[in-house]
């Protein structure tokens, strides 16, 4: 495990966005909003994942000028997505110096095959995974932040559940097994054995592992706590809820005090009787339309 | 034993309670006034000031916090030293004044400015310092003693109980700094 200064840099700025929540915004008066509610960054995209799965086309990087509006907008961090293999996207963001490229499966894919070589880039990368293998692959090739990729604009908590389930069960797994085992697991996970190493001997990944896709009230995101996440990325959630200022305090709320179910009844009495957006039933939908079934 | 607590509203605050723990404190998290009566000493962490400003707000916890730091010792580092600052540019927001500091934000730049470097300390000797989207300490008042510097700014100060640092002690393999606050709150 090359933990260099570098890579050791990139985790440091993960590790501040822990206990917190990260916001899809699409302009610079909703990331107005969630800084004002307490988001710890936000994810600058030109349309929520829901309006990317209605829309259908191709989804691509965000226009230059709508993230720059975001960056000056704000005094959080700004993150924004990159296609997955689209190295010249993350490129392109890299000299826009936002703070984290997303490279997400909420985007198109660019290359079917190949990942983009986070290693070559000096600006961190968070990427998505189901499984444990997916997250020990993404973070071979140079991810410093994990997140679940739950079913993105669905408003639907069970695939992050499946996933960070997934993930918490095969770490658990790792760390009983005896060394001459591993070889075996990294082959199963197809992961480099350095990394099954780090995992059986800690219990957890070398990144940070954070929660996303389908969280759409406090409760969903006070449950993606409890189950091991330690920051919860809150997408279409906010801003196709009904009240998005409230919502995104109120989420805010429930993520910190995920411990007290006081506190999550009070943040999710605060919401009211504003609706949060409306869920999909994810097993209805056909596979090819699953965005979690995108990366490799 | 001296008991920390580890202000956990938002950020890197599970670093900071490993790094207590190495140095032999008990340790807990503080999410409430009623968590914060028993402490000796408090951490503010590393992590996004603003977030942490708005809970802090909301959850009725600045006036505890005041109170707190007025008979009480505090170590702040990073986010934790802008909300301990008694002032603050860009942008202005309010803080508990408990250390006699101005500061910038975010002023060394964006992520890709953020850095790890060797910085030596008084009573210390030389130590590593890392910087994540660091704040500048523009100026300290008179009781205000600086214990490093990187380049001309002051990077690690202490205002009588309460202890300041802009970079991150709690990313280093180091404990030096939460030994030297903890035996501060120790006597």
């Amino acid at each position: 495990m090359i933990l260099n200064e570098e890579f050791r840099l990139k985790i440091g700025l993960a590790e501040m966005l822990k206990g917190g929540v990260i916001m899809d915004v699409t302009t610079p008066d909703q990331a107005v909003i969630a800084e004002a509610a307490g988001a710890c960054a936000v994810m600058a995209l030109e349309r929520v994942p829901s309006d990317i799965r209605r829309d259908g086309g191709v989804a691509r990087m965000s226009p230059v000028s709508m993230i720059r509006g975001i960056q000056n907008s704000v005094s959080i961090p700004v993150m924004a997505k990159a296609r997955i293999g689209h190295y010249m996207e993350a490129r392109v963001l890299e000299v826009l110096e936002v703070d984290y490229i997303d490279e997400s499966e909420v985007l198109t894919p660019a290359d079917e095959e190949n990942h983009i070589d986070k290693r070559q880039f000096k600006v961190p990368f968070v990427c998505g995974a189901k499984n444990l293998g997916e997250a020990l692959r993404r973070i071979s090739e140079g991810a410093a932040m994990i997140r679940t990729k739950g079913e993105a604009g669905s408003g639907n908590i069970v695939e992050a559940v499946r996933h960070m389930r997934t993930i918490q069960r095969e770490m658990k797994q790792l760390t009983v097994l005896t060394h001459d085992e591993l070889y075996a697991e990294a082959k199963r996970h197809q992961s480099p054995i350095e990394l099954v190493e780090f995992v059986a001997a800690n219990g957890q990944l070398p990144v940070p592992n954070f929660s996303a896709g389908g969280v759409a009230t406090p409760a969903d995101a006070a449950l993606m706590m409890a189950m091991g996440a330690e920051t919860v990325f809150v997408g279409s959630g906010i801003f196709k809820s009904n009240d998005p200022a409230r919502f995104a305090k109120a989420i805010v709320k429930a993520t910190t005090y995920w411990k007290d179910p006081v506190k999550v009844m009070e943040a999710c009495d605060e919401v009211g009787v504003s609706e949060p957006m409306r869920g999909l039933d994810t097993s209805k939908l056909p596979a090819e339309e699953l965005m979690a079934n995108r990366g490799w | 034993m001296a008991h920390i607590g580890v202000l956990a509203l938002q950020g890197d605050y599970e670093k900071h309670s490993r790094s207590l723990a190495r140095v032999g404190a008990q340790t807990s998290e503080v999410r409430t006034a009623a968590e914060l009566e028993p402490c000796d000493g408090l951490v503010i962490p590393g992590g996004e000031s603003t977030s942490m400003l708005k809970l802090l707000d909301r959850e009725g916890l600045f006036e505890p916090l005041r109170r707190f730091g007025a008979r009480k010792f505090i170590f702040g580092t990073c986010a934790g030293a802008i909300l301990l600052a008694t002032r603050v540019e860009n942008p202005e927001q309010p803080s508990l004044g408990l250390v006699d500091i101005a500061v910038r934000r975010n002023a060394y730049g964006r992520q890709l400015d953020s850095r790890v470097a060797s910085i030596a300390g008084v009573g210390f000797g030389s130590m590593e310092a890392v910087f994540i989207r660091a704040p500048i300490i523009l100026s300290t008042g008179p009781a205000v003693r600086v214990l490093a510097r990187y380049g001309n700014d002051p990077v690690l100060v202490e205002d009588g109980r309460h202890v300041v640092s802009t970079f991150h002690p709690e990313l280093s393999n180091d404990d030096r700094v939460h030994a030297y606050f903890l035996k501060k709150v120790t006597g």
